[in-house]
């Protein structure tokens, strides 16, 4: 059946409204693009990790998901679903459970590439029928944004703010996408918020329905933390597609496949300038670091297309 | 009929946990409980169970997943020692307040650093306010009979706690002995099936588990924790009663070792007890009015009982294999100390920290212990409470 952002909009939402995540974060809007993926009638368990989302979604003694849920701690959302799904291996092979459920662990980035790295590559690697999703705003946002690993150069941060001998955040991003997508699993991909949300989806449902373990990548702004007019989410999230900061690929047993090359490639500018935390940036002494931040963009770029077959070396 | 068998601790848990044949088992390698999950793997490989096996790539995710699995609705257990507990710290508490029945068998052995893989109690001691129940072991056949009893404690409707089941590291987890199994059908008839009221995988009804809490409701929450743990004490009392049904063998929240009468006493835990048994076994042909009390259930500490049992004796030694580094002695000294402060006669009291990082302790050392007793009691003097036994001082002697 042919996608239809209409129809998916009007199924029952698996994360009810009501939680206290800010206007216009990107984090519920990665849950839901997700979780409209399970199949009407499909049993789901959903794990998360310490963050944003999960203290603004479970406060007791309310809780905004209508699956069951389970909150472990901040680095060990990998560990727990790994814990849950063998459950549930031992349970249907005993007769005690009968429907099919599926599990899906969303992650900040900090959970996800950082404190929660071993826990996810242990997950990974041993091919729990799961689906971990990163949902990535580039730095430590419920504790006041602070940087890591995922955070892009010169980012200002709490933790790497830029001052007086300082550019902000002086490494660049950690690729974890890539890094996953080498533990050789089924299907990793890489997907945010662009157009009319098809390729979520469709990267959703085979991360899903695909047996064995799944990793989903997803860039969700965050306005506090990024500093950008909250209702401009979607076109944060076009930029940084288009300027190729996050290109849209997958890898799918095995074989790497970019989903969209952009008819015009934008300068990174663009993407940086609506984002105060990349302010500092913008002033005539640092023009070097937009030109220097440009040809890392490129080189990665360049990487990505010989990786995904589009370019031969 | 019992099987009559010669095992050493490590098999005799792995025994008991194909015994009871639960749903899932996740667990890491450390020295010396690492025979613990290869044991189990094993049958795990022979089809001997039916247990999901999890190699996970860390005891902290051992713990995670034990924390999933068992929320999930599974009987879920685990095996760890020394820095893997550690690992596992704050994870921990996570399994208690979330009131996850969990079963480690913990194989006890010192905490880096320096890095030793030999016994002493400072990695059980260092989680003994996480909301685990413990249980010490002196033998091969307590650890055996004590994790079969901990299921029946943890998951039972007024408990709902994670228990750690303890024992000596090569000392006893390695020492082959002889052991007394319980038939397999009886173990499993004494377990029973695992029926978790609210768990994730109800199809009936989902539930949410680890919410963020607030202050509006936090302090309830681990009131009604605690709750669980004072239950605890009863419950492992009714198990024992019905254990002593199918092994003979009977169990209490502690052992009292020719108490009644002792004049002098020790407190002690795990496999040293049997060494110190002997000394008191020889002061007693001696003519001396020896005694000793050994610590099964730790958490909850049964306090009020431990006083009743020692209120009677003159002086006491608290024996503690650990250090706590307040200065003033171990864990086991500050609780042995607080349970007789209401007594009216309370003994004198001193602790001596002994054994530590598997330093050999015999059947001369302990007995040095009641002599120094004895010149407590014959001096009226108690001199320092804070003793090391069979320390070297800096000249080596
Ligand atoms: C072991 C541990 N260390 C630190 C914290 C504090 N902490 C909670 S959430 C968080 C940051 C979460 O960042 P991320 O995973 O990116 O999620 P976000 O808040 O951005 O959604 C931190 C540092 C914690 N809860 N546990
Ligand atoms: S701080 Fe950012 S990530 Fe957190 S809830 Fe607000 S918008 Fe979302
Ligand atoms: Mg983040």
């Amino acid at each position: 059946m042919a996608y239809n952002l209409k129809q998916e909009l009007s199924k029952p939402e698996r994360l009810a409204g009501g939680h206290r995540m800010c206007a216009g974060c990107g984090a519920p809007i990665a849950v839901r693009g997700v979780t409209r993926a399970v199949k009407e009638g499909d049993k789901l368990v959903v794990g998360c990790a310490t963050g944003c989302l999960e203290v603004s979604t479970f406060m007791y003694p309310y809780t905004s998901w209508k699956d069951s849920f389970i909150h472990n701690a901040f680095e060990n959302a990998g560990a727990t679903m790994s814990g849950v799904e063998a459950a549930y291996n031992a349970l249907k092979r005993k007769g005690k459970i009968k429907g099919e459920y599926k599990f899906i662990a969303f992650g900040g980035d900090g959970g996800t590439y950082d404190i929660g790295f071993q826990s996810l590559s242990g997950a990974m690697e041993r091919g729990h029928d799961m689906v971990y999703v990163c949902y990535d705003n580039g730095a430590y946002m419920n504790t006041g944004i602070q940087r890591s690993s995922a955070t892009p150069k010169f980012a200002d941060t709490t933790t790497t703010p830029s001052g007086k001998v300082s550019t902000g955040k002086s490494q660049g991003r950690k690729d974890l996408t890539q890094i996953i997508a080498n533990h050789h699993i089924p299907y990793v991909a890489q997907t945010t918020f662009f157009r009319n949300f098809k390729d979520l989806h469709e990267k959703s449902e085979k991360a899903i329905y695909k047996k064995g373990a799944a990793f989903l990548n997803i860039l969700a702004p965050c306005p506090r933390g990024w500093r950008y007019p909250t209702e401009d989410i979607m076109e944060m999230c076009k930029l940084a597609v288009d300027t190729c900061f996050w290109p849209l690929y997958e890898v799918e047993d095995g074989k790497w496949k970019l989903n969209y090359i952009p008819k015009k490639k934008l300068p990174i500018a663009d993407f940086l300038k609506p984002q105060g935390r990349f302010k500092h940036l913008f002033t005539p002494d640092n023009e070097h670091l937009i030109e220097e931040y440009q040809k890392e963009i490129d080189q990665r770029w360049e990487d990505l297309l010989v990786l995904c077959g589009e370019k031969s070396l | 009929m019992s099987i009559r068998e010669r095992l050493s601790g490590n098999e005799a848990i792995a025994f008991a946990m194909k015994q009871i044949n639960p749903d899932v088992v996740a667990a890491f390698p450390i020295t010396p409980s690492t025979e613990i999950p290869q044991y189990f793997s094993q049958y795990v490989a022979d089809g001997q169970v039916d247990t999901e096996f999890v190699p996970v790539e860390s005891e902290h995710s051992a713990i995670s997943a034990c924390v999933g699995s068992q929320a999930a609705g599974a009987r879920t257990m685990t095996a760890t020692s020394s820095c893997g507990l550690a690992l596992m710290h704050e994870i921990l508490y996570i399994a208690a307040s979330n009131r996850l029945p969990i079963t480690i068998a913990a194989i006890n052995r010192a905490l880096s650093g320096p890095i030793n893989i030999n016994a002493d109690h400072s990695d059980t001691m260092g989680s003994r306010d996480s909301g685990w129940i413990q249980i010490y072991s002196e033998n091969n056949q307590e650890a055996y009979d004590n994790f079969i009893q901990a299921l029946k404690i943890v998951e039972h409707k007024d408990v709902q706690l994670p228990a750690m089941v303890c024992q000596d590291g090569f000392i006893t987890s390695h020492a082959v002995e002889n052991i007394e199994l319980i038939e397999d059908a009886k173990v499993k008839e004494f377990v029973g099936e695992y029926n978790p009221e609210c768990y994730l995988l109800n199809e009936k009804q989902p539930m949410s588990v680890g919410p963020y809490d607030t202050p509006s409701y936090y302090l309830e929450h681990k009131r009604q924790q605690a709750e669980g743990m004072k239950n605890a004490k009863i419950v492992a009392l009714e198990v024992a009663k019905e254990f002593e049904k199918i092994s003979g063998r009977k169990y209490g929240l502690f052992e009292a070792y020719k108490l009644e009468d002792a004049e002098a006493a020790i407190v002690i835990i795990n496999s040293t007890a049997g060494t110190a048994k002997d000394a008191v076994d020889k002061m007693r042909n001696e003519g001396k009015k020896v005694g000793l009390l050994k610590i099964r259930l730790f958490r909850p500490f049964p306090a009020e009982e431990i006083a009743e049992a020692l209120k009677h004796v003159k002086v006491l030694a608290a024996m503690d294999k650990t250090e706590s580094f307040s200065s003033q002695g171990g864990p086991l000294g500050a609780e042995i100390k607080a349970a007789l402060y209401h007594e009216e006669k309370s003994p004198k009291i001193v602790n001596y920290i002994y054994g530590l990082g598997g330093r050999d302790v015999k059947v001369e050392d302990i007995s040095s212990v009641y002599e120094d007793l004895y010149e407590i009691l014959a001096t009226g003097v108690t001199g320092e409470t804070y003793r090391y036994l069979s320390v070297r001082n800096q000249e080596g002697k």
